[in-house]
């Protein structure tokens, strides 16, 4: 069974820098008209936080998944 | 990692920080803030030290007991407060300018010492606080706001200057690599002795514009490309290594700390 999870975007911390987008393996996030990372396909998600560890303002928080492994 | 533990070590008033968008410095802070919360430090006994740039800055945003001291000389104010309490956790965080350059003889005789102190640098290859002078570590051929044709001084590769000066613990990696990042600096900070653990981040505002790497992306692309873990790096020529990035652990021994040594000697002189 697919795992959801949460992808929150504090968008009052991000920048726009694109390097979540960049690493997402699954293009979950996109940039929205006022430059703010934004997850358009949230339901892609697969949880693995990369975007979260890659975003220097710490401006991403992956939650959900409690069952995966 | 619960996020609500990492923000738990940040001074969320002062964000969002002021470094540029997509500046490597804040992955670096993450990956610190990660290791302390896997660690389960306690941020009462907990110091993050800093010298002058935008690296240093880090220490400002850090809920531990944080100093910010002057350019360079951070590992000397590191020293003092980990001499007079052995117990705390003493990290520095560090521009390769302030290491390297104007710290340069700090650096080398805190990794001789052995003390118990573990050291992040940021290298960005440049003086990013300041306008993008050449430092250290800016490779030959590099573009620098001082070095309008190109540097010609054979860069410092840190991780070997550590080593040679004596330092217990030493490793590498990239922005490009967070997780990777987290883990050597936990096990920096889990070693009893010096550890230097270099980061190799970007300044694309004042380095990558001028070297082909403008975006925040184009850096971490590139540092992709370039890096090659320590493993294979072994079985490769130094033809094959030429301009790549070997990332891994290249020192990780057990010498006498310095604060233990030190303690003895205040015993050996109270017994008399
Ligand atoms: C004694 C002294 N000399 C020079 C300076 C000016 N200065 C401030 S930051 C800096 C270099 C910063 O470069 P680095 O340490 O690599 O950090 P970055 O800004 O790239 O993160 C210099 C030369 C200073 N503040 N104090
Ligand atoms: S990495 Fe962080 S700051 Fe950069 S665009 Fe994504 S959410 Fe925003
Ligand atoms: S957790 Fe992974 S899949 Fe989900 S948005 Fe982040 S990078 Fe994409
Ligand atoms: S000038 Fe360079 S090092 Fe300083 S915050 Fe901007 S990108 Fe980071």
């Amino acid at each position: 069974m697919a795992k959801k999870f949460k992808v929150g975007v504090n968008s009052a911390w991000c920048k726009g820098c694109s390097l979540c987008m960049g690493v997402c393996p699954k293009s979950v996030l996109e940039m929205s008209d006022r430059m703010k990372s934004t997850p358009v396909r949230e339901n892609d998600c697969i949880g693995c936080r990369q975007c979260e560890n890659i975003c220097p303002d710490l401006a991403i928080t992956i939650k959900g998944g409690e069952d995966d492994a | 990692m619960p996020s609500a533990e990492v923000f738990s070590w940040l001074r969320t008033r002062f964000m969002p920080h002021i470094w540029c968008p997509g500046c490597g410095h804040g992955i670096i802070m993450h990956a610190l803030i990660r290791a302390l919360v896997g660690l389960k430090k306690d941020k009462t006994q907990t110091v993050v030290a800093s010298g002058i740039g935008c690296s240093s800055r880090m220490a400002g945003y850090i809920d531990a007991c944080t100093l910010h001291s002057t350019h360079g000389r951070s590992l000397a104010f590191a020293t003092g407060i980990k001499l007079h309490k052995p117990s705390l956790t003493v990290v520095d965080v560090m521009g390769d300018g302030d290491c390297s350059a104007i710290g340069g003889n700090h650096f080398i005789h805190a990794c001789r010492r052995n003390i118990d102190i573990t050291a992040i640098i940021m290298n960005n290859n440049i003086y990013g606080m300041t306008g993008g002078q050449a430092s250290p570590t800016t490779p030959a051929g590099a573009w620098a706001s001082t070095t309008p044709y190109g540097a010609i001084d054979p860069p410092f590769d840190i991780c070997r200057l550590a080593e040679g000066a004596g330092a217990s613990y030493v490793a590498r990696t990239t922005i490009a690599n967070p997780k990777q990042a987290e883990t050597f600096i936990m096990n920096g900070i889990k070693k009893k002795g010096f550890a230097v653990i270099e980061v190799v981040t970007h300044c694309h505002t004042q380095f990558g514009r001028k070297n082909d790497r403008r975006l925040p992306l184009d850096n971490y692309n590139y540092f992709k490309a370039v890096s090659v873990p320590l493993t294979k790096a072994k079985t490769m020529t130094p033809e094959e290594l030429a301009g790549k990035l070997v990332c891994g652990e290249f020192v990780n021994k057990d010498v006498p700390e310095y604060t233990e040594q030190y303690d003895k000697v205040i015993e050996k002189a109270q017994r008399r």
